[in-house]
């Protein structure tokens, strides 16, 4: 069966080092599929090649039946898959109007000469950028980041920058997000906040989300699929019930019993 | 905490009325300034707008998209030297030649533009550094370009010549209103430009180049258009420079004079179109001005002379101007990394915020 999106026989070597070792997975329209394994097991290595910033060197992503490897970042962004990082990269010294008026980059159309003769509210400049901080302003509000909006993104504390992440990368619109680690540094609140926006994200907005995540609450909570990894190959894909009783997770997580 | 009623405001000229009526009037100032300022210091004038649009454009490069040149005096010399073959050669028109300069020089400024996606930081320094220094020596010795004995400049005529219409622009205060308004619409553009769509890919690349990629910005079209760009300001410049010295040679365009350039905008402030301004100004006339009437002054102008007739080179006193110019560089860069708008930006955070700390 063709699914939405499909990675097969995905394999990364960094020196010998088999990072990510033959690893397929499909996944499938408006599902959140989530991917957990100890630190070091490949997990953020697989986002690094889906978003293009990694060249597997072999195997295929194919989403919407097109193999996407190869592709460069920003024509990946275009294909409609965004990301969140696991250490934040955000635009430090921008408000955080500005990050997310970054992730429209690819829906707006303002060019060098259209923008410096822009002159007046009524120029078509002017008005691309007031019907797309409209939108930016939707996620704001959705994300109740309304209080920060004209603060420096460096100015914010770690749980709000991974909000604006988030921000910044719905503003791009995507039909794909890859969430990397995204109640990473909250508190509990703020955990149970964001778990609830990710389900939005998934009911509301449509997207398909592949979540990497260490909060096994959350994970539980919210996955379709769960799909486990130990040092860059499968352990094992299936339901929160059906992985979290599998004896390799639990080795795993938590070692070998009779060692 | 000031309250927005519209987005609009987030790209607005001015957000408020008074500040409208504060800009005209400085504007109106500008215009009025050959009035107060004649002769030498009315050429510095001319000089000084001049570094201010390449100044801006460096900031484009540097300070928005986060990307190194120390070969500008080379976009600067390509502009000069584009703009007097174009008007003597081909007859162009004053504008169509000026624009054309730029336009050459930001192809430089793109090809420069290419290793910038692979040597980063440090090595793109020396690219580009090796960029400024080939083209000084080009232009030293091909016949075309005059060689060593440089280029003289054409008759600065703003008219269309081949439609019968000639103006020729001779003294300095019509050079001055020239340039003043080109200065204002490059200024302009560039604001435009860094507040738009444009402007936030180069800060994305700036501040983060992966996250920029992800989402969407292509780091091939933009730093090579920032390149492209940053070079059409310093070619507008270079254009506008032939005329104010009414002269160019090589050596004008060393080495030094990209670093000056880079130093204008630090001390101005990475980042910031205001502090590109200042920082200009504040350099060329530390440069130029700053020991002119030092003979005046009364016990230290004679024991300055004294000093630099017995112990420095035969230019004398001007060994004086650039080492006080290195130690106010220095002294800027400790106390105020960011420039002369940091100072700004605080002493507004202080009038925003007062009485409360």
């Amino acid at each position: 069966m063709q699914y939405y999106f499909n990675v097969e026989n995905l394999s990364i070597n960094f020196g010998g080092v088999k990072a990510v070792n033959n690893i397929s997975f499909a996944v499938e329209k408006n599902m959140i599929f989530s991917i957990i394994g100890p630190n070091g097991s490949g997990k953020t290595t697989i986002f690094n090649m889906i978003s293009g910033i990694y060249k597997p060197n072999s195997g295929k992503i194919l989403f919407e039946g097109r193999d996407i490897v190869g592709l460069r970042p920003d024509k990946i962004a275009r294909v409609g898959i965004a990301r969140t990082f696991q250490n934040i990269q955000l635009f430090g010294n921008a408000a955080v109007v500005s990050n997310l008026m970054l992730g429209r980059h690819i829906h707006m159309h303002t060019g060098v000469f259209s923008a410096a003769f822009m002159w007046g509210r009524k120029s078509a400049v002017a008005k691309e950028e007031r019907d797309h901080t409209r939108k930016v302003e939707k996620i704001i509000d959705f994300l109740e980041l309304q209080k920060f909006r004209d603060h420096l993104v460096s100015s914010l504390s770690y749980g709000k920058r991974k909000l604006v992440e988030l921000g910044r990368a719905l503003a791009l619109e995507p039909k794909i997000l890859l969430l990397d680690e995204p109640s990473a540094g909250m508190n509990t609140e703020e955990k149970e906040d964001i778990r609830i926006w990710i389900k939005d994200i998934q009911e509301e907005l449509g997207v398909t989300i592949l979540l990497i995540e260490h909060d096994m609450n959350m994970v539980m909570g919210i996955s379709d699929r769960i799909f486990v990894m130990n040092q860059g190959v499968k352990i094992i894909e299936g339901t929160a019930v059906e992985v979290q009783n599998h004896p390799e997770v639990i080795k795993a997580y938590l070692g070998d019993r009779r060692k | 905490m000031e309250m927005k009623r519209e987005y609009y405001e987030d790209i607005q000229y001015f957000k408020k009325k008074w500040v409208m009526v504060v800009a005209a009037v400085f504007i109106l100032l500008l215009f009025t300034i050959p009035i107060y300022f004649t002769g030498y210091s009315l050429f510095i004038l001319n000089l000084i707008m001049v570094y201010v649009i390449v100044a801006v454009g460096l900031n484009i490069l540097v300070g928005y998209t986060g990307q190194i040149s120390i070969g500008h005096a080379g976009f600067f010399a390509v502009g000069a030297y584009a703009m007097i073959l174009l008007m003597t050669l081909l007859h162009m028109p004053f504008i169509l030649a000026l624009v054309l300069s730029g336009f050459i020089s930001a192809f430089f400024g793109f090809l420069l533009g290419l290793p910038s996606l692979r040597v980063k930081g440090p090595y793109l320094a020396i690219v580009t550094l090796g960029f400024g220094m080939t083209i000084m020596h080009i232009i030293g010795q091909a016949n075309l370009f005059g060689g060593r004995l440089g280029l003289q400049a054409p008759p600065l005529d703003v008219g269309v010549t081949q439609l019968g219409l000639s103006w020729v622009l001779t003294t300095d205060v019509q050079k001055f209103y020239l340039i003043l308004i080109i200065t204002i619409i490059m200024v302009v553009a560039a604001r435009n430009i860094m507040k738009t769509r444009i402007g936030r890919a180069f800060v994305a690349i700036r501040d983060d180049d992966i996250a920029a990629e992800v989402n969407g910005v292509d780091l091939l079209i933009y730093k090579t258009l920032s390149f492209a760009i940053s070079a059409f300001y310093a070619g507008v410049g270079g254009g506008l420079f032939s005329f104010v010295l009414s002269f160019v040679e090589p050596f004008q365009f060393n080495v030094l004079l990209s670093i000056i350039f880079l130093v204008m905008i630090i001390v101005g402030g990475l980042g910031s179109i205001v502090g590109s301004i200042v920082g200009a100004v504040l350099i060329t006339f530390l440069q130029y001005s700053l020991l002119k009437n030092v003979r005046e002054l009364p016990v230290l102008g004679d024991w300055l002379v004294a000093i630099s007739q017995k112990w420095f080179t035969v230019i004398g006193l001007e060994n004086f101007n650039s080492m006080i110019l290195g130690i106010i560089i220095a002294l800027i860069i400790i106390f105020e990394p960011k420039g002369i708008n940091g100072i700004w930006l605080r002493f507004k955070k202080y009038c925003l915020t007062w009485p409360f700390k």
